[in-house]
């Protein structure tokens, strides 16, 4: 036996093991990614199986995205009002509203919701058939499960995600609405006008769809690679699963700060 | 290891274990193949094998002798570290992408646990091949799957998922999917493991008249040896990576081998060990 | 599933998603009026002092919102800021036009106000309007309040301390410091 290591040692070498376990699975998940998207051809030439898989991430989100977004909306007029009423500019709640919405809050929080909900579910859902091994028995039948499981799955997270971002940004500019104008009795033509001169629909909308797609592709490919990479156990999945939905929120606020710096920065031309 | 393939089984059975190598219209061969993970351990270290055309083949060994590692190099999941894996004279490693997959085509694997897809109905289940791989018109399909199904005497589960299956019914669910597109060479792995002995026996039987009926070639690897020695047509027993014994069913039945007997009678010491490798206990508690 | 209800399911959801984003587009953003706004002339408008306006601050004439800021930059020469304005295309304005900097409420957004004039000719595309007010600075205004009032203080109790500047003696003097700073 050699004398213990001294503990700093032995922190050192758990760092540098974790770090190189982490660019390692960097350089297996970038793999993955490119092996994906070269195989995406047997998905959209059957859009059949990116049918289900939008079926299955997008819309069984939705209402949770749409309760979600209809709550925000709602609960950010009330306290928009508190604060606007002070300063007697009640009539720029819609603009509070819509501009937290359409920027910030749609795309973050349905990408969160939709980690949660849908990621979550495509990750568990691979880590299973890895688990059963499904994916071994598809590959030994000559098909490629990167491209008949893997891919219709990524692709479906990534049309559905955006969607739901918009989703939620209208349902919740509604909420706004029905407690603003309903609700507190803010005239309708202000709510509505101050919205539309403030919102614009490039460097607002757009930038927060592009927001969304980004998140989209994110959440999904780290959901369909936890599936893949899951150790085939039961609790392998449960971990995997865990994994998806702390690394998509993660990766979404991340994102979210680096895009804001990158869009909102300095207003627009 | 002592003992060499070729005097591994004495009596009768020796003959007989030449007979299939020297019939010369083996479809699948494994010469002098090592494998290994890691450098340090190997998994299979100089396994010799031969399957003729036609017969039914089972490899044994106890759990993690390896008997599932051949099944993955025949399937070109994995490449053998050294010694050649042929089939129909063509080497597997050897393939590329298209040719493995060429490859797979003629081959059908049930897994241990049958591996259905579970997001599917059975029908869609024993269909997926033929849609993946076919431009067959949807009512030829359903002909078609309806009469595998009804080989595995299961044409009415066509409508239920695997999870309202009994262990046993998706192990034949497995097999019709296995032989959905009439394979040449069927691999089974453990088909046998969680069976209850009813349908043990009809998992067993039907492997043997699928094989006889359809012309296929198979591979059995399993250690449960009763229900083997009733149905194949020749036995290979693997110990620590290796060919430890080899013979038809006469030849092991007949066998004086310490490790075919510990085998055949299920007995907890023999050549295999019931400890695993310690210092002795005196020393361990000094 | 049948694939029937999941095809329709997913008909209605894209649907729906698509018509969130025409929303989003259309009633909450601008892209309808843009559409007939991105048709307009440039004007420039010269300030010695921009304040805090921002690109994309709105043009008001009367009140009403007739176009956008384009740009700033600084004439290197002047040390003049120079604001590029977008003017949409159905306002026009005489020549004479005076563009100030005001202040929306006492905190709010700096906007570019437009005070048309009684000129006959009008203001053309890449046309520069002559007459500017920069900027008020709410600094200054509070920095030359509390200076006149420093003043004031020795002024109402003559012969305790002499004044410092006999220039600054006035109380009326300081608004005549920052010139442009008021209409």
């Amino acid at each position: 036996m050699s004398a213990p290591e001294p503990i700093i040692a032995r922190v050192l070498s758990r760092l540098g093991a974790a770090t190189l376990d982490a660019i390692a699975r960097l350089g297996f998940a970038t793999r993955f990614f490119i092996a994906m998207v070269k195989q995406s051809g047997t998905a959209f030439s059957r859009p059949q199986l990116i049918a289900r898989e939008i079926y299955q991430a997008g819309v069984l989100s939705l209402i949770i995205v749409l309760m979600s977004g209809l709550f925000v909306g709602m609960v950010l007029a009330l306290q928009g009002y508190e604060t606007l009423v002070r300063f007697g500019a009640t009539e720029s709640m819609g603009v509070l509203v819509a501009l937290s919405l359409v920027r910030e809050l749609g795309p973050v929080v349905a990408g969160l919701l939709f980690a949660s909900r849908a990621g979550s579910a495509m990750t568990a859902e691979i880590g299973l058939m890895k688990t059963t091994e499904q994916l071994a028995a598809m590959e030994v039948m000559a098909v490629d499960p990167i491209a008949r499981v893997v891919a219709p799955r990524f692709w479906g997270g990534v049309i559905s995600l955006p969607l739901l971002a918009a989703l939620f940004s209208t349902l919740g500019i509604y909420g706004g609405y029905l407690v603003g104008v309903r609700l507190i009795g803010i005239d309708v033509g202000a709510f509505w006008g101050q919205m539309q001169a403030a919102v614009d629909w490039r460097y607002d909308v757009l930038n927060g769809v592009i927001k969304s797609i980004v998140f989209a592709f994110a959440v999904s490919l780290i959901a369909v690679f936890e599936g893949y990479d899951a150790k085939p156990t039961a609790e392998g999945v449960s971990a995997a699963t865990t994994r998806t939905v702390v690394t998509s929120a993660l990766a979404i606020l991340a994102l979210d700060f680096v895009l804001t710096v990158f869009m909102f920065r300095g207003g627009p031309h | 290891m002592v003992m060499s393939p070729s005097t591994a089984v004495d009596g009768p059975s020796s003959s007989a274990s030449i007979a299939p190598a020297a019939s010369g219209d083996a479809l699948v061969t494994l010469r002098d193949v090592s494998f290994g993970y890691t450098r340090e351990r190997q998994i299979l270290s100089g396994v010799n094998l031969t399957v003729p055309r036609g017969k039914l083949v089972a490899v044994m060994g106890g759990s993690g002798c390896g008997k599932t590692t051949i099944l993955r190099l025949l399937c070109g999941q994995i490449r053998a570290s050294s010694g050649e894996v042929l089939v129909a004279g063509e080497s597997v490693a050897a393939m590329n992408r298209e040719q493995m997959y060429a490859h797979r085509r003629r081959l059908g694997m049930l897994f241990q646990f049958g591996a259905l897809f579970t997001d599917m109905t059975v029908f869609d289940n024993i269909a997926f091949p033929m849609h993946e791989h076919t431009d067959l018109p949807e009512d030829i399909i359903r002909d078609l799957v309806l009469m595998k199904l009804n080989a595995v005497g299961l044409r009415g589960t066509a409508e239920l998922k695997p999870s309202e299956l009994s262990g046993g019914m998706a192990r034949r669910v497995a097999l019709a999917r296995t032989i959905a597109l009439d394979p040449q060479i069927v691999l089974y792995d453990e088909p046998f493991a969680g069976l209850d002995p009813i349908s043990l026996s009809v998992v067993g039987q039907l492997i043997r008249r699928l094989n006889d009926a359809l012309g296929m070639t198979s591979i059995l690897v399993t250690h449960d040896i009763a229900e083997s020695l009733k149905i194949v047509d020749y036995i290979y027993f693997i110990s620590e990576g290796r060919v430890v014994a080899q013979g038809d069913v006469a030849g092991i039945r007949a066998s004086t081998d310490p490790f075919v007997r510990q085998f055949v009678d299920g007995e907890p010491d023999g050549p295999v060990h019931f400890h695993y490798p310690a210092p002795a206990l005196a020393e361990a508690f000094s | 599933m049948n694939r029937k209800i999941i095809d329709l399911w997913v008909g209605i959801f894209v649907a729906i998603g698509l018509a969130a984003l025409v929303f989003l587009a259309l009633k909450v953003g601008n892209l309808l009026t843009t559409s007939e706004q991105r048709t307009g002339y440039q004007l420039e408008a010269r300030f010695d002092n921009i304040g805090n306006l921002k690109p994309r601050a709105p043009v008001k004439s009367a009140g009403v919102v007739v176009g956008r800021v384009e740009s700033i930059g600084l004439d290197d020469k002047t040390y003049e800021g120079v604001a590029r304005l977008h003017i949409y295309s159905h306002h026009q304005f005489p020549r004479d036009t005076i563009a100030a900097i005001f202040t929306s409420g006492l905190l709010g957004e700096q906007f570019v106000g437009l005070e048309a004039g009684g000129d006959s000719v009008m203001l053309k595309d890449e046309d520069r309007i002559r007459k500017t007010q920069s900027a008020v600075q709410l600094e200054k205004l509070i920095s030359q309040f509390m200076f006149s009032k420093a003043q004031e203080t020795p002024a109402s109790a003559p012969g305790a301390v002499p004044t410092p500047a006999p220039s600054a003696a006035s109380p009326a003097a300081p608004p005549a410091v920052t010139p442009g700073a008021k209409p």
